[in-house]
């Protein structure tokens, strides 16, 4: 059948996905440590119809040949990895990483996650953990009766406790680096995990080594560019309605060639 | 049997693989970096005794549009789209060098630079091979530099330069796998005075005005070969009906 209409077809598909991404984007425009997806397109391979240079008699080339593309997809989406904007929240334990950098969290199934989230809680054994209840890596107990946490630039958590002078240190919250944090898998709540394409952690104390320095009391807002967006949004459904405007066409083809002969 | 039906067919069929061009040319047209192909109708005489009044339309895609794409500001630093003229040297699929104007760089696991679609970026000498880092920059000139891990932002360190040429466009050729290719065995020498800028991505060079255009007009001519087949098929029928009376 004719070939248009599935190459057409394709590009449909590619925008309806970027638009996914597009709308996923915006939905976490307020999500903590929220990293910006973007989608990546790639044209599909291409049909050799005719090869250029072939022998069109035994002494003459074709001079041009006819390659058919078949139309794109979309090969990957990414994430783009630039900070986020600090907000000031004032709470305790609110932790937000300036530059990179990653805290460790122990998920349910016993793996290690990734996450930018800094929205630090107590359980009811007072160790510290994300919104979700996982506990963070290292794990970090702030005692019962403690007056006041401080979390240091380099990570280190002390606290004070009532009737002593001097702040007890309790633990040291440590970030990890990855070589390509684009090759991270982000599985929700925030989280990421490790894959071939990230390479394997490298573990670093905030603030040294090229790591970023810990915020307390701050928040990594979501870097999504919302004005950014929206153009895409428009350019996404002008891309697809001008891609069923070929479906179109070629059925109107189609249905002339039925009518007429 | 009537060779006009024939010639009307082969003019539709091909109008149709022109069609097929232009549709992959609108479905490209958020593909980084893409290059729209272009094609047009030659005619094709058939030779032999008796024939020489036949002429069929071949449609070729005899080229690939090199124009530059509209450059979109994105902001990451790994984004870099080539002021006008000039490629990013890549590695094929199938090891050899071809040539992409898709800037969409990443770092892979293996430490390798590489583009969206996952061709190697090469350097002076192979792939761009880029140290664990705090910070990577791209310069107007295709200089790699970074900070690396655990160094001040004194220590940049330049890694290596990403191959820019300018090869004679019309020696480039479209591979099936999209990247543009000089013929067998020829590699482009390294051009000092392309430039890129970083933070920026260069779109689709498809003009949509014109596509759509194309496509209308494709759509008409392909009504017209179907027109010359109903005629030709209105002569044959008027031509049984002359045999019936005799």
């Amino acid at each position: 059948m004719n070939q248009a209409l599935w190459i057409a077809k394709t590009g449909l598909d590619a925008q309806q996905t970027r638009m996914s991404v597009v709308s996923h984007n915006l939905a976490n425009v307020n999500t903590t440590g929220f990293k910006q997806d973007r989608a990546v397109f790639e044209d599909l391979l291409y049909q050799n119809v005719r090869q250029a240079g072939g022998q069109s008699s035994q002494d003459t080339e074709l001079p041009t040949g006819m390659n058919i593309g078949t139309g794109v997809r979309v090969v990957a989406t990414e994430k783009l990895h630039t900070q986020g904007s600090l907000l000031q929240t004032e709470n305790a334990l609110d932790v937000a990483i300036n530059g990179r950098g990653f805290f460790q969290i122990l998920t349910p199934d016993g793996n290690l996650g990734y996450t930018r989230d800094g929205t630090f809680q107590r359980n009811a054994e007072g160790e510290m953990v994300t919104a979700s209840g996982y506990r963070v890596q290292p794990s970090i107990i702030i005692p019962d009766g403690a007056q006041s946490i401080t979390i240091g630039g380099d990570g280190i958590v002390s606290v004070q406790l009532s009737g002593q002078p001097i702040p007890a240190q309790v633990g040291t919250l440590e970030t990890v680096d990855f070589i390509n944090p684009t090759g991270l898998q982000p599985i929700g709540e925030n989280l990421y995990l490790e894959t071939a394409s990230s390479g394997s952690p490298q573990t670093g104390t905030p603030g040294l080594d090229g790591f970023g320095k810990l915020l307390q009391g701050s928040l990594e807002g979501s870097n999504v560019n919302v004005v950014s967006e929206l153009v895409s949004m428009i350019e996404t459904q002008r891309a697809y309605e001008m891609n069923s405007k070929a479906i179109s066409t070629n059925d109107q083809m189609m249905q002339y060639l039925n009518n007429n002969l | 049997m009537d060779e006009m039906i024939y010639l009307a067919m082969t003019g539709a069929k091909q109008t149709e693989y022109a069609q097929a061009i232009n549709s992959n040319n609108l479905a490209n047209i958020s593909t980084s970096g893409f290059r729209a192909d272009l094609h047009a109708f030659s005619s094709q005489a058939i030779e032999g005794p008796g024939a020489d009044s036949r002429v069929n339309a071949i449609v070729d895609a005899f080229g690939t549009d090199f124009t530059q794409g509209p450059v979109a500001n994105t902001g990451r630093n790994l984004d870099i789209a080539v002021q006008g003229k000039g490629f990013f040297a890549v590695q094929s699929p199938g090891g050899s060098e071809a040539y992409t104007r898709a800037g969409d760089l990443r770092v892979n696991s293996g430490g390798l630079l590489s583009n969206g679609a996952g061709h190697l970026i090469l350097g002076d000498g192979g792939p761009v091979a880029v140290p664990p880092n705090t910070s990577l920059t791209i310069g107007a000139d295709g200089t790699v530099s970074v900070q690396p891990l655990g160094q001040g932002p004194e220590s940049l360190v330049v890694v290596d330069r990403i191959k820019l040429v300018n090869p004679d466009i019309k020696q480039l050729h479209k591979g099936n796998d999209g990247l543009l290719y000089l013929p067998e065995g020829e590699v482009a020498e390294a051009d000092a005075s392309i430039q890129v800028t970083a933070g920026a991505l260069e779109q689709s060079n498809v003009n949509v005005a014109m596509t759509l255009v194309n496509m209308i007009e494709l759509s008409r001519q392909y009504e017209m070969q179907v027109n010359a087949m109903k005629t030709a098929k209105e002569n044959a029928d008027s031509a049984a009906q002359l045999m019936r009376v005799g």
